[in-house]
C-alpha cells in the first residue's frame, strides 16, 4: 500500500470541478430544503437542466458560451417555476414525491432516443466547450500549474477558476439574502407559513422565489461540471440528487458556508475509501475483491449519513440549537 | 359575577332586539349566508351576522359548533360553499389570507404558532408590515431597509415590554413555555397594526396569573381603538371583558346580545352553558358538599 499515493488523491479533492459543482448544488438545496423548508428530491434535474441547455445552446443553436450559460440559467428558472405552480400548494412530503418525479421525467427526456439530434441520447452531448469558445476563452498558457496534490493543467485550472468565481458569487447571494428582512420570512416560512400568510406575507410567491433562486444555484452546479466533462444522462441520475443531500447536511442545511465545506467532505472521505479500500483489498487485509471494494464506499457513505442525522441533525456548522430534523 | 372592574362597557350597540342577525350600528364586519360543509355535515351556516367595530365581541358555543371553521372562513384560510361577506366595507370572498391581513383583519391560531426556530425579536419583526426589504430585490441592499429594520426593531422591543417577554428577545421562540408562545403569537399580531384582531381561544392553557394579564391587553386593544372578536371557552373571561357575545351552535349563531342577558336565555344555556354553570363541579357531581355555597352568593 502506497500511503503517499493515497493521501495526494485524497488531498487533491478538496479543490476539483467536481467539488465545486456539488457544493453549488448543495448551496441550493440549502436555499430550498435548510431555508425555505422545501423538500426538493429534485435537485439532479436542475443540473441537468442546467448542463443540457448550455450544450444545447451551443451545439444545436450556435451560442457562444457565456450566452449558452446563460441559458442554462433561464432553463432552470423555468423549470423551477414549471415545477413551483403545481407543486408549492403542496405539504412538504408531497413536494418531495413531485420533485423526484420531475426529475426522473426530465432525465428520462433527455435519455429517450425521440430526440437523438439534440440531446445525443444516451451518449449525451461533447464538444461543446470548443465549439462554444469555452476553451478558447481561457487566459492560462498551456503548462503545469499550482503544487502538490493541487497540480492542474491549463483546462482545469481554467474550470477551477470559474467555478470557485461562480461559488462565491452564489455563496455571497445566499448570505446577503439570508441576512435580510427577506431571508427572515423566509425562514418563517420553513417553521409555519399559515402563522406567516396570517402575517399578511404572499407565501407562494415567496416559496417560488426560493426555489427559483435555489434552483439557479443547481443549474449553475450542472453548467460547472459541464464545463469540465461531458454531459451524460447517466450522471443525474436520483443517487446524484442523495449524494448531494448527503454533502448538504454535512455540513449544515441551514447554513451559507456549511454546503460549501460539506461537498469538500464528502469529496474527499470519498476519494479517501476510492483509495484506501482496493488498497485494503489487494493487501489482503480485506476479504473482498478490489472491485467489491470500491463500491464498499457507497454503503459507508450510507451508513455515513445514518449516524450523522441520527446524532448531529444540524449538521457541522449548523447552530446547535437549530436541529432540521428534530421538531 | 360583578363587572365593577371592567372600565368602559360598551353598550348600545345594536339596533332593534338583540336577537341572532340584528343590525349593528356601527359594525365592522358583516357577514351573509356564509355555509360550509365537510362532507354531510353543515359546520357553518350563518344567515347573517354583523360584528360591531371598536369594541370585545366574544364568540362562544360548544366544542364542534363552528367557531373556528367560522374564523377560518372570515380570514380566507378555508374557502365557503356559499355565501359573502365584508369587512370595513370590502367584499372579502375569495381573497386569499395574507391580502385579508394585509387590510388590518388579523388572527391567531387556537394551537399557537410561534415559528420555533427563529428568535423571538425574529418572530416579532415578522409581524411589520410594508417592509422595504422583504422583495427580493432590495433586500440585496441593506441601505434600503436597515433603518426601517431598527424602527421595528424599536417597536417590537416596546410591545415586548408590555408582554413581558424583553428578557427573552434573543432566544429561540422554541425554549419559549406555552403561556410564552400565546403573548408572543397576540404580540406579533400586534405588530401589524391590525384594525380587528381575531384571536382563536387566547386564554385555553394558561395560567390564571397570566389570565389576568392577558385580560388585560386584551382591554388595552379596545382602548386603542382596535375591534376584537374572539373565541372562547372561559366564560369568567366573556363576561368579564366582552361587550357582546355571539353563540353558535351547529354551525348556526343561535343569540346574540351583551353578555349579561345572553347568558340567562334559555336557549344559551341548554346548548352550551349547562344549567350548572355558577355552581362548583364537586356540588354538580355530588362528591363533595359545599354547605357555604349559599352564603358566597
Amino acid at each position: 500500500m502506497d500511503w503517499g499515493i493515497i493521501l495526494n488523491n485524497t488531498l487533491a479533492a478538496i479543490l476539483t470541478p467536481t467539488t465545486l459543482a456539488f457544493a453549488l448544488a448543495a448551496l441550493g438545496l440549502a436555499m430550498h430544503f435548510g431555508f425555505a423548508g422545501l423538500l426538493n428530491f429534485g435537485i439532479a434535474g436542475f443540473m441537468a437542466i442546467g448542463a443540457y441547455s448550455y450544450a444545447i445552446s451551443v451545439l444545436t443553436f450556435g451560442f457562444p458560451w457565456w450566452l449558452a450559460m446563460l441559458m442554462g440559467i433561464v432553463g432552470s428558472i423555468l423549470f423551477a417555476i414549471l415545477l413551483g405552480i403545481p407543486t408549492l400548494r403542496l405539504r412538504g412530503d408531497y413536494l418531495a414525491i413531485a420533485t423526484i418525479a420531475a426529475a426522473e421525467i426530465a432525465r428520462l427526456l433527455f435519455l429517450t432516443t425521440s430526440f437523438t439530434d439534440v440531446t445525443g441520447s444516451a451518449d449525451g452531448l461533447f464538444g461543446y466547450n470548443n465549439a462554444g469558445g469555452f476553451n478558447d476563452a481561457n487566459p492560462f498558457p498551456p503548462g503545469s500549474y499550482g503544487f502538490g496534490p493541487w497540480t492542474y493543467n491549463r483546462e482545469t485550472l481554467w474550470v477551477v477558476l470559474f467555478g470557485l468565481v461562480v461559488l462565491a458569487l452564489c455563496v455571497w447571494l445566499l448570505w446577503a439574502l439570508m441576512r435580510s428582512p427577506w431571508g427572515r420570512v423566509i425562514k418563517g416560512i420553513r417553521e409555519d407559513e399559515d402563522a406567516i400568510r396570517a402575517l399578511g406575507k404572499n407565501v407562494f410567491a415567496y416559496k417560488m422565489q426560493a426555489l427559483i433562486i435555489g434552483g439557479v444555484f443547481g443549474g449553475l452546479g450542472g453548467i460547472v461540471y459541464a464545463a469540465f466533462a461531458n454531459v451524460s444522462p447517466g450522471v443525474y441520475v436520483t443517487s446524484l440528487t442523495f449524494f448531494i443531500w448527503t454533502a448538504l447536511l454535512l455540513g449544515g442545511a441551514a447554513t451559507v458556508f456549511g454546503p460549501v465545506i460539506g461537498s469538500i467532505i464528502f469529496w474527499v472521505l470519498q476519494a479517501f475509501l476510492s483509495n484506501v479500500l482496493p488498497a485494503l483489498a489487494t493487501a489482503g487485509i480485506l476479504p473482498i475483491s478490489s472491485t467489491q471494494a470500491s463500491t464498499l464506499r457507497f454503503v459507508l457513505v450510507g451508513l455515513g449519513l445514518m449516524l450523522l442525522v441520527i446524532f448531529r441533525p444540524q449538521g457541522i456548522f449548523g447552530d446547535k440549537r437549530e436541529l432540521t430534523f428534530v421538531k | 359575577m360583578s363587572n365593577n372592574e371592567t372600565p368602559g362597557k360598551s353598550t348600545g350597540l345594536h339596533l332593534g332586539e338583540a336577537k341572532p342577525g340584528c343590525e349593528k350600528l356601527d359594525p365592522i364586519l358583516v357577514i351573509d349566508n356564509v355555509t360550509k360543509s365537510f362532507g354531510g355535515l353543515a359546520a357553518v351556516k350563518v344567515d347573517h351576522l354583523e360584528i360591531p367595530r371598536g369594541v370585545i365581541t366574544a364568540l362562544i358555543g360548544p366544542n364542534g359548533a363552528g367557531k373556528t371553521t367560522l374564523f377560518n372562513l372570515l380570514t380566507g384560510f378555508d374557502s365557503p360553499d356559499t355565501g359573502a361577506w365584508s369587512f370595513l366595507g370590502t367584499s372579502l370572498a375569495g381573497v386569499p389570507s395574507f391580502k385579508v391581513a394585509q387590510m388590518g383583519q388579523v388572527r391567531t391560531f387556537q394551537l399557537t404558532k410561534a415559528l420555533s426556530l427563529l428568535t423571538v425579536m425574529e418572530n416579532m419583526k415578522l409581524g411589520a408590515k410594508d417592509q422595504k426589504g422583504e422583495s427580493l430585490l432590495t433586500s440585496l441592499i441593506p441601505g434600503l431597509w436597515r433603518k426601517q429594520d431598527a424602527e421595528i426593531e424599536l417597536k417590537a422591543r416596546e410591545l415586548l415590554k408590555r408582554f413581558k417577554l424583553d428578557t427573552k428577545e434573543k432566544d429561540f421562540a422554541a425554549s419559549l413555555s406555552g403561556g410564552q408562545r400565546k403573548l408572543l403569537e397576540m404580540a406579533r399580531a400586534l405588530m401589524t397594526d391590525p384594525v380587528l384582531v381575531m384571536l382563536d381561544e387566547p386564554m385555553a392553557g394558561v395560567n390564571p396569573a397570566l389570565t389576568q394579564s392577558l385580560l388585560d391587553h386584551v382591554l388595552n386593544l379596545k382602548k386603542e381603538g382596535m375591534t376584537v372578536l374572539f373565541v372562547e371557552h372561559d366564560m369568567h373571561m366573556v363576561r368579564h371583558i366582552a361587550d357582546w357575545v355571539v353563540v353558535m351552535s351547529e354551525g348556526k349563531v343561535v343569540a346574540e346580545g351583551p353578555p349579561d342577558t345572553v347568558m340567562k336565555e334559555r336557549a344559551v344555556i341548554d346548548a352550551y352553558l349547562g344549567a350548572h354553570q355558577d355552581t362548583d363541579l364537586g356540588v354538580v357531581t355530588g362528591r363533595i358538599n359545599i354547605i357555604t355555597e349559599e352564603g358566597e352568593k
